[in-house]
Order: structure tokens, then sequence, then C-alpha cells
């Protein structure tokens, strides 16, 4: 099974005598240890101050064998792992042993770390976008990689990373070798990061991140090429992750890190099935994860519904089993029919919309939403759900005015919008009834103003309230936001990123919006501070009863709060309905795709999930 | 690419009627006679004064005078200054005396610049950093005319490096002296530019990378850092080509420099209408050419800037 990618029997004159940089000669035995850490400890110095980002981690990670290191921002995973190879700034410490393959990688002998560098032990990092250098061909870096490493001629490396970038099933190697960073998309970028990393049979992969950046149906398909490439290649992954669903679709063991320690280390199914640390408990409890919506009785078997819908079978899953699954998700489905017919005037109401970014010098007009037609009517919350580019974004923006409609109508609480100029009194009028929460919460609050007058700037411009009167209204809004009231004087980057985004809930429902518009509120922000943000959204919304556009591209999240569900692709609305009927019933291919690219947080149960989305691409549904 | 290129030539032709246009108009039509002023206190006949004027063309309407220089410019006709030397023959001595100290003072501030500040920008906050950052804070500090007489003093008089004036015959060598005078103020911009830029850069995540595939650091740093930190600094250097063949009045003054900034400063003393006109024609193209350049060099630089024709 350990077939080499590369060209282990070639010759490998540098490696051949020399001690310190001996490369480890041996095709990988599968359970052997390639890594040994004990006692890693990180400090970064931070003001004549070392404060610890690791301490004293023990773990080892084998060959054939994905160890996924898993914790919140700021837990110390990243950076524990990027003190293996010394890629920390200068401003850290670094203490332990990290042995690769029984020799000592720490201590005072750069050398040695350099030479297992690229070589021994490779690293894909979690940006692709920032991580390769934008000035050079995707093809120049990896044959500069391969060269170092090796001693073969120009073409030879050429050659190699044509090979590699094959393996990573990039369409068109040839054309991806020729190609800079910025003209391939999030994903093929990441395929070509781990061309480069391969490129030089590391015995040692580190992953850092490296999905969080794309969609689900990218991120599945790049965790299926890590799985398989690790099965012939037979190196020890680390994997570094907050993504539970991640880790239980590719990890063998898991090491929960929180605030520098390690809490708790076992194999997969023990920690999912049985995790003994209270930290592990909470950080899966916090996962939001698809088919467990907002009723308590209300789970939905996606495995079981994609399976009723597509009529597959899987070896995964007993086949009496499924179809009593799926016989129990038919009833249920059965049952939420006859229910909820909404009625009142519509807050917002779409009727074939389309949207167009207006043509800028030679960059001709874009149209990014086609023939939209969608209603949330009061009290209602739609999400909106869709992945990168497929025009959600947009159709947030037109709802606000923000966006001219190039044709169709758009009604905002009962008035034509679409005739209106962007800048005109109707459209300011309208718009104090909406309020809109980003995606960042960081750039989205004025860093200079403290946060009490961020709150109370709407109100202080649409004239509703001063002085004495919109102090209380502010005081009143950070209650609401459960942030204490002293904090008004206080500045965005005193904040942490789930208080920043409270704020800006607080700001958006200042003038006691009808509609909220929401885009991605919660992407930036931690699984558990996330879980409590959007807690605390569904706790707001139900006592204020405004309704809402909810716009995101985690379909887990719109499964926590939505009540009606638009899922878009390239521009258009391909399906939309209630929740249940969406997730237990999805009729468009494109739906059922994206359902069963979200990865669920257990390995059995995942592994169904792989089992089905594989028979689903093998169907052939694009 | 082609395309684009022949569509910025293009952009020279308006460019360059509606500077010609503007400084022939502040040039001839403002108060002040030059022919008059040609003759000092004297009071030469009126059949000279005539006969200056019709050489001159002074005595047609303004359109008319624009119209025969820009015909004459076709024509390679650049006729003759108020002292009767043809003005082809001024030129052809003047630029290449100017392009020689640009082309110097050039080289000093990029070599000088970028290393400063490739090793200031990776040494942040260290020994070497705040003295580099000190020291080009005076130069920029201080006027060129304080800096060229200072260095013409300390390194032409006391120390006799250099002559201390060019004169006639400019050589390579000779113009050392003043280039480095020229050159120090931009070397001081340039410094801070690269140290800018590398200190954004060494901090990027391809840098990350890079070392991560286990390059040594020279080759980071010059392969990774320091080529992906040239795009601001070929920008600024770029644009100053421009200037630094303008001439320094100020700087060929002092030292002599029989060249652009020289001659286009007495021309403006006297008046000298073609003169002037002729000098700023050809600094037009210049400056067009350089930006071209430098646009051409951006592309070079940064693949993610591509210009569509």
């Amino acid at each position: 099974m350990a077939e080499n990618l590369g060209w282990a029997g070639g010759p490998r004159r540098r490696a051949a005598g020399s001690g310190a940089g001996q490369r480890i000669g041996a095709p990988l035995v599968k359970g052997e240890p390639v890594l040994e850490v004990r006692g890693l400890s990180v400090d970064f110095g931070v003001e004549k101050e070392w404060i610890p980002a690791a301490i004293g981690l023990d773990y080892e990670v084998r060959a054939g064998e994905v160890l996924a290191i898993v914790g919140e921002s700021g837990s110390g995973k990243s950076a524990s792992s990027m003190a293996l190879l010394g890629l920390l700034p200068s401003n850290s410490r670094v203490s332990g042993s990290v042995r690769l393959a029984g020799q000592e990688l720490l201590g005072r002998d750069q050398s040695r770390v350099r030479q297992a560098r690229g070589k021994d032990v490779a690293v894909i990092f979690q940006e692709p976008m920032t991580a390769l250098n934008p000035v050079y061909t995707i093809g120049n870096q990896i044959v500069e990689t391969v060269r170092l490493h090796n001693e073969v001629s120009p073409d030879e490396a050429k050659e190699r990373a044509l090979r590699m970038l094959e393996l990573v099933e990039l369409p068109d190697p040839g054309k991806a070798f020729r190609s800079y960073p910025h003209q391939l998309s999030g994903g093929q970028r990441q395929r070509a990061m781990i061309a480069q990393s391969l490129s030089c049979d590391p015995k040692l992969l580190i992953a850092d991140e490296p999905t969080t950046a794309l969609d689900v149906t990218v991120q599945a398909e790049i965790l299926d090429l890590m799985r398989h490439l690790k099965d012939k290649l037979n190196s020890a992954v680390i994997l570094i992750t907050h993504d539970m669903g991640v880790v239980a679709d590719l990890a063998d063991r898991i090491a929960v890190m929180r605030r520098g320690v390690i809490v708790e280390t076992g194999t997969a199914e023990q920690v999912f099935a049985a995790p003994r640390h209270e930290y592990t408990q909470a950080l899966l409890a916090a996962v939001p994860h698809l088919g467990q919506g907002s009723e308590a009785d209300a789970d939905v078997d996606i495995t079981a519904a994609l399976a009723s819908v597509t009529g597959v079978e899987l070896e995964a899953v007993d086949a009496d089993e499924l179809a009593a699954r799926e016989r129990e998700n038919e009833s249920a489905l059965a049952a939420i029919k006859a229910a909820q017919g909404r009625q009142g005037t519509p807050v917002l109401e779409l009727r074939d919309v389309a949207i167009e970014y207006p043509r800028q010098g030679r960059v001709p007009a874009f149209r990014a939403v086609e023939g939209a037609s969608l209603t949330v009517y009061p009290g209602q919350v739609v999400g909106l759900v869709g992945e990168s580019g497929s025009g959600k974004t947009t159709i947030g923006r037109a709802a606000v005015g923000l966006l001219d409609v190039a044709e169709g109508s758009l009604k905002l609480v009962g008035t034509e919008i679409s005739g209106l100029r962007r800048n005109s009194r109707e459209l300011h009028a309208l718009r104090r009834s909406v309020g809109m929460v980003f995606q960042d919460p960081s750039s989205s609050l004025n860093p200079r103003l403290p946060i009490g007058e961020s709150i109370g700037e709407p109100m202080h411009l649409a004239g509703v309230a001063k002085g004495a009167a919109l102090q209380q209204r502010v005081e009143t809004l950070l209650d609401q936001v459960e942030l204490p009231r002293s904090y008004r004087n206080r500045y965005p980057h005193e904040l942490s990123g789930g208080q920043k985004q409270r704020v800006g809930i607080a700001r958006a429902l200042a003038l006691e919006p009808k509609l909220m518009v929401a885009d991605e509120p919660t992407s930036a922000l931690d699984v558990s501070v996330q879980a409590k943000v959007l807690e605390l959204f569904q706790g707001l919304q139900r006592e204020l009863g405004f309704a809402c556009l909810f716009v995101t591209h985690d379909l887990a999240v719109v499964d926590v709060l939505a009540d009606h569900i638009c899922v878009m692709q390239h521009g258009r609305i391909v399906e939309q309905g209630l929740r249940d009927a969406i997730l237990r019933n999805p009729q468009e291919p494109y739906t059922q795709r994206l359902l069963a690219a979200v990865p669920l947080p257990d390995p059995q149960k995942q592994r169904e999930r792989r089992e089905l989305r594989e028979l689903l691409a093998a169907s052939g549904i694009e | 690419m082609i395309r684009y290129i022949v569509r910025r030539l293009l952009q020279v032709i308006p460019v360059f009627l509606g500077t010609t246009l503007l400084v022939y108009f502040m040039v001839f039509a403002l108060p002040g006679d030059p022919i008059a002023a040609l003759f000092g206190d004297r009071q030469p006949p009126q059949s000279v004064i005539d006969a200056l004027r019709a050489q001159y063309n002074l005595d047609q309407p303004f359109i008319v005078q624009y119209g025969i220089f820009l015909k004459n410019l076709f024509t390679l006709n650049l006729g003759v200054d108020f002292t009767q030397q043809p003005i082809a023959a001024t030129l052809a001595r003047i630029f290449p005396v100017t392009a020689m100290l640009a082309v110097e003072a050039l080289a000093i501030q990029a070599i000088f610049g970028v290393a400063f500040g490739l090793v200031a920008g990776l040494r942040r906050g260290k020994l070497f950093d705040s003295t580099v950052l000190v020291a080009s804070l005076v130069v920029i500090a201080v006027p060129t005319f304080v800096l060229g007489f200072v260095f013409q003093l300390v390194f032409g008089v006391y120390l006799g490096w250099a002559k201390p004036t060019v004169g006639a015959q400019a050589g390579w060598g000779d113009l050392l002296l003043p280039a480095v005078v020229l050159g120090l103020v931009s070397f001081a911009y340039v410094l801070r530019l690269t140290r800018a830029s590398v200190t954004e850069n060494m901090n990027a995540d391809y840098v990350r990378t890079a070392t991560a595939k286990g390059l040594s650091r020279p080759r980071v740093v010059l392969a990774h850092i320091l080529r992906n930190s040239m795009i601001p600094v070929v920008t600024y250097l770029g644009a100053n080509l421009g200037g630094l063949m303008g001439g320094a009045i100020v700087t060929e003054g002092i030292f002599n420099v029989p060249g652009v900034g020289n001659k286009l400063y007495q021309a403006t003393l006297r008046g000298e209408g073609p003169t002037i006109v002729a000098i700023v024609s050809i600094l037009v193209l210049v400056f067009v050419l350089a930006n071209l350049l430098v646009d051409l060099l951006y592309a070079w630089l940064d693949p993610r800037i591509r210009y569509e024709a």
C-alpha cells in the first residue's frame, strides 16, 4: 500500500551521506510513530512579558494516521504546530522536545529544522490566496520546491509539478501550471497548495485549517482528496481545525486544546461518542449541525431524506434500517405539510428581480441575480443560502436599497423601491424600517466611536430620540443584547468578536425595524460564541417579532433559525420552501449536493453521509 | 499588451499639443518684449526690431505663431535662438549631460535606497534601522542648495576628491558629486518606501510558506520579500526619472553643469521663447514615456495587474 508518489527509487545524492540532514530512508510503515512531541511549550513576548500560547504539550502522530488538534481561536493549536518547524515570529520562545523519526528538531542547531522543512514535513496553510506568492505562477512555485529538495533538471521538475497538479485533480494541470494564484478559484488554489506540499513526499503533513476559507461542496472534495493522498502515501497528518464536522470526516485521533493545554485526547470514536472533559462536551454541544432544528422533536435525518429522494442504497447502513428511517422522515414531512400559512402584508417582496453591477470602465456590467422571487412575511425568518458567488449577498444589499434593481419589482414594507433613486428621500425614510447586521463585526463598527454612540447614531439621525431619552434607549438595547450597560463608553477594539457582533445587532435593532437583514453575522465567530449569538438572536426575534432575511453559506445555521429556506446557485433561486420541506425532501440536485456536502460531527454518521455523497456524485449530479 | 502600448502612445498626441500650447501661451503672450530686452538700454533702429520680429514671427497673431511652431517642429526645423545659435545644436549639447546626471542619480537612489531600506526593514527597531531612519530624515529636511554647497566645499574644495565645478566637458566622473547631491533626497524617500514595503511583506503568509518549503533565508528575502516589495518603489523611481531629466536647476547651477536645468534657467531669464518651448516639448515626451515604462514595469512586477486594450 506504500506506493510512492514520486521517484522514491531515484538516487538522492544529497541525502546519502550527511548525518544531520539524513532523510528517513525506508517507506513509512503504517502505525509507526513519525512525530513525537514532549513537553512542547510556546510563549510570545508581548510588552516585555512572556504570554504562554501552549503549555507542556505531549502527543505523537503515527504513519498513515490523522491527528486532529481541535480548539477555538486563541487555544494555541496553530502556534504550537507552527513551532514544530520554527515558523513562529521572532518574538516567540519554544521549549520542549520534538522528534521527527527519532531526530530532535528543536534546539540550537537550526539547520536540521531547515532541512526537514518542505521535504520531510510539509504545511498546508489556511488561506491559499495569501499563502501562495501572488507574483509567481503556480508552476514556478512548485518547481522551486521540487528543485530545492531534489537534484533534478528543470524539465524533470516541471514534469513532476505537472504530475502533482494532476494528482490533486485540477481540471487542466497545464493551464494551472501557467496560472498565477489570483487566476484560480479558492478551491483550485487550495489544490495547488496541496500539490506543492506533497511534491516531495513528506512524511508528515501539517494542515492548518485547510478548508475553512472554502465553500462546503469544495470543502468536501478537498477532504476526500486529503484522505486519498494520506492512504496512498502513508504519511502522518496533523489536522488543525475548529470545525467538528471536518474532524469527524478525516480524523483518526483527536486532541482537544483549550487555552494552551490539551484537555482531552482519544480516538475519534471515543471523543465524539463519550467526551470526558466538560470543554469537549460544551464544544460538541455548540456545533450547530444540520437536521437538529429549532424544535427538539423535529430532528431531521438528512441522510435518510437524501437516500429516499434520490433512491440510492448505502453499504454503510442496513437496507431495512434505512427504509425505516426514510418512512419516519416521510411521516414527519406529511405532518408539517398541513401547517403554517402566513398572512399579513409582506415586509419584503421580490418579483422576478434582476440585479446588475453597473459597468465600470472596460469591465462590462455583471448580472449577479436573475429572476429572483421571494417573500418575507412579518415575523418570519427566511434563510438565503448559497455558496460564494451565488448572489445571496447581492439580494441582501438590494433589499435595503444599496443596489439598484435592474428588472422586476422589489417591495419593501409595501412600497415599491425598484424605481426609486439611490439617494432619494423616500428611500432614506424606508430604510428606517430595516436594520442590517454585517459579516465582519470588527470592520462594521467605527473604531473611533464608543459603542454607545454607534448604537445611538441611527436614532439620532432619524430624530426619534434625544438626550436622556436616547441614553435610556441605548441602555435598553444593551440589556437586550445582554451586554453590561457600562460597556457603552468602550471602544470596539476593547470588545471580543462575539461582543462586537452583539453591538452590531443592538445597532440594527435601534429603530425597531420591521425587517432585519443579516449578512453572514456569525461566520467570523468561534463555534461556541456563534452558538450564543444565534441563541440571543433567536430570543430577540421571538420577543420583538421582526422579520428577518438571514444570508449565510452555512446550512446548519439556517437550519437552526429559519422558517423558510431559499437556496441560491449562480444568481438564481433554485429551490425554496419551508425549512422541513427543503431538508426532508430536497428536489433540486444542487440542494441535494449542498446538503450531502455538510459534514456531520459524528464519525459514524459522517461515513454514511460520505458514501451517499459519492453515490450522488457518481450518478452524474452536477 | 501591444494594443495597450499603442493606445498609450496615441494618448501622447493630445498631451503633447495641450502642454506645448500652454507653455507657448505663457512664454509669448505674457507682458514684456523679449526683443527690447535683447538690446538692454540701447535703442536699436525700428527696422532692426521689425526684422527680428518677423524672423521670430512675433508680428503674427498668437495662434498663427503656435501653428508655425508646430509646423517647424514636425519638419525638424527648430530654428535659432535670440543669439542666432541653432536650437537643435543646443539641445544636442545639453540633453546628454542631463541624461548622464539623471542616470547616475537614479542609480545611486535605486541601489543604495533599496539596499538600506531592505536591511532596515528586516531589522526593524534595531540600531541600524533607527540610525538610518534618523539620517534619512536629516537628508530630507536639509534643503538641496545647502547640501550642494556643503558637498562642494567639503569634497570639492577641502578634500579635493572631485572637481568643485563641472564646466563644459562633462564626463561620468565629473558628474558624480552633483549626482550624489541630486540623488540624496530621493534616496531617503526610496529607503523609507522600501523599508515600509519590506516590513509589510515580511510577515505575509506567502513568506511563511516560502520558509516552510525549506528555502534558505537569502532566497526567501530576495525572491519572495524583496521582489514583492519592489512594486511601489519602482513606481516612485519611474516618476522620479522624468523629474531628473527635467534638470535640477539648483544643483546644476551650484556645480555649473551645462545641462537642461541650467539652460532652461538662462532662457527663462532672457525670455527666449523658442528655446524654452523646444526644451519643454522634449521633456513632455520624456515624462510620458517614463510613465508608460513605469506602468509596463508595474504589470511585469505584479501579474495581478493586466492592461486590457
